[in-house]
């Protein structure tokens, strides 16, 4: 797997980091603790085609929202994500 | 078919031409008490103790390939107890103590191999964490043994002693822990559960659930037809997010692959298992004389059953920071396995809120040592409707009640565990 990293080109994998799916969204602060615990720990665990948040740590460290089938590890489409990784994690 | 010393001496004498199939290749009938879904390990353990421990027979175990094909076939096949957390402790000894009267339970070589698991320690952080770990196993009755720099030298003469940057100080050493056939877990599984009613049904993929007004799991339907049953048992970690998906669940659990290597065979080295405490590699030496071994997940979502470079690198690095001289030993096979991580690193074994719907799932990377307990305490479930006293806390609401069973304390991203 090779990721092609939009503003530092085609790089190996090893440069990224994994957050995970692309698709929970961090409840507002007022949610109710189902809300919650469904961000935190409830996944789809989709069987093919996903969005997901890369890191490029040893690149340009950029948040990166890329689109990847989990049955072949084939992907369609990489884009920058700024400001939405780190919001996932608080930063 | 009893194996013995005899049977083996008249199969000897008749050309080993009278041997019988272990395991009956059986066909779906309409109904049964009790179905399982997954025909690996862990499916095949819960039948067995299902049909011996708690009477119930009428059992049908459902596997999409073959019996072994996922998983089961696929890990590293070290089987060990020095967990450290309360719920863990207590279950794997118990699965530890069931690998050793396995063979005898099962009339069935499963090759279990108490050779001995040693965790290496390079600093003195690792050494009082392991200390603690091995006073708790202590506590509750499980051998364990801090080993200084001294008694790892003469265990292990050969490791790197030299490594300036991560220094070999000892180790934490379990002698009841070891290896055991991984495939012949499976086939022991089979024979003895087999012999005394189990259906073992193979390419019988499900396909979805069947329910009955109240919403109550009432069979499954399969690729050879509809199945009815009382209760039915997911045992199919790796995928458990797949089949709960046709129950219109969604678990704590990412699908992430893990790697295995196996290197050419070489002449007896290795006389344990052992694992580099600075990295993430452990290894052991196959009876054929391969060197087995692995490291971390690949840390990505992953149903693809194989990984990629970036993790061989690093394992291969570990191995090499530990026994240089591996280095000229070419590696003969690798390929990967897909886990079920669950958001504290433990697993979950529980009614799940559909009615008929038992859960065993969530085994990370550690789901082959467990096999034998998980069994039992899975077709505890199953016939008494209530948690085995060492499987109480692997439920499944206990990440809405914070009760998170995590050794790792990493929280809730499955890639880190």
């Amino acid at each position: 797997m090779r990721i092609v990293c939009p503003f530092c080109g085609e790089r190996e994998l090893g440069e990224f980091t994994y957050l995970g799916d692309a698709k929970p969204v961090r409840p507002a602060a007022n949610a109710s603790e189902d809300e919650v615990f469904d961000y935190v720990y409830l996944r789809d665990n989709v069987a093919g085609e996903t969005s997901e948040h890369w890191y490029h740590a040893g690149g340009c460290r950029a948040w990166l929202k890329i689109t990847r089938n989990t049955l072949t590890h084939e992907i369609s489409s990489v884009e920058p994500a700024a400001g939405v990784g780190a919001a996932k994690v608080g930063a | 078919m009893k194996y013995s010393i005899f049977s083996l001496a008249r199969a000897a004498f008749s050309g080993h031409k009278t041997w019988q199939r272990t395991w009956r290749d059986a066909s779906p009938k309409d109904h049964y008490d009790v179905v399982i879904i997954g025909g690996g390990g862990h499916g095949l353990a819960t039948a067995w103790f299902l049909a011996s421990e708690y009477g119930i027979r009428n059992v049908a175990v459902l596997e999409k390939g073959w019996i072994g094909s996922g998983n089961a076939g696929r890990n590293t096949t070290i089987i060990r107890s020095n967990y450290g957390l309360p719920g863990n402790t207590g279950f794997y000894e118990l699965s530890m103590k069931l690998w050793e009267r396995m063979e005898q339970d099962l009339n069935y070589n499963t090759m279990v191999s108490q050779r001995g698991v040693i965790n290496l320690y390079h600093s003195d952080a690792q050494r009082d964490a392991y200390a603690r770990r091995g006073n708790t196993m202590r506590i509750n009755g499980i051998d364990a043994e801090l080993l200084d720099l001294a008694a790892v030298k003469k265990m292990m003469p050969f490791l790197n002693f030299d490594n300036a940057r991560f220094p070999v100080q000892g180790g934490l050493l379990q002698r009841r822990g070891g290896t055991a056939r991984h495939d012949a877990v499976v086939w022991g599984y089979a024979h003895a559960a087999s012999a005394i009613g189990v259906d073992i049904i193979q390419n019988c993929e499900v396909s979805g659930f069947v329910r009955d007004a109240n919403g109550k799991v009432t069979g499954v339907e399969t690729s050879r037809g509809k199945i009815g049953a009382g209760k039915v048992g997911m045992a199919v970690a790796g995928s458990s997010s797949r089949v709960a998906a046709m129950a219109g669940l969604r678990l704590p659990i990412e699908s992430h692959v893990l790697q295995a290597f196996v290197s050419e065979a070489i002449k007896p080295l290795i006389p344990n298992v052992m694992t580099f405490g600075a990295g993430h590699f452990y290894v052991s030496q196959s009876d054929k004389g391969g060197l087995v071994f692995g490291g971390d997940i690949d840390g990505y979502n992953s149903y693809a059953q194989r990984g990629n470079m970036p993790v061989m690198e690093d394992v291969c690095e570990g191995g090499m920071a530990l026994l240089p001289m591996i280095g000229r030993v070419r590696l003969l096979r690798q390929w990967g396995g897909i886990m079920d991580m669950s958001m504290d690193g433990s697993p979950i074994i529980d009614k799940t809120p559909v009615d008929g719907l038992y859960l065993n799932a969530g085994w990370c990377y550690g789901g082959f040592k467990a096999t034998p307990g998980s069994g039992l305490v899975f077709a505890h479930l199953l016939a008494r409707d209530e948690l085995h006293k060492e499987a109480a806390r692997f439920r499944l609401d206990r990440f809405r009640r914070g009760a998170m069973i995590d050794e790792k304390g990493v929280g809730a991203q499955p890639n880190l565990h």
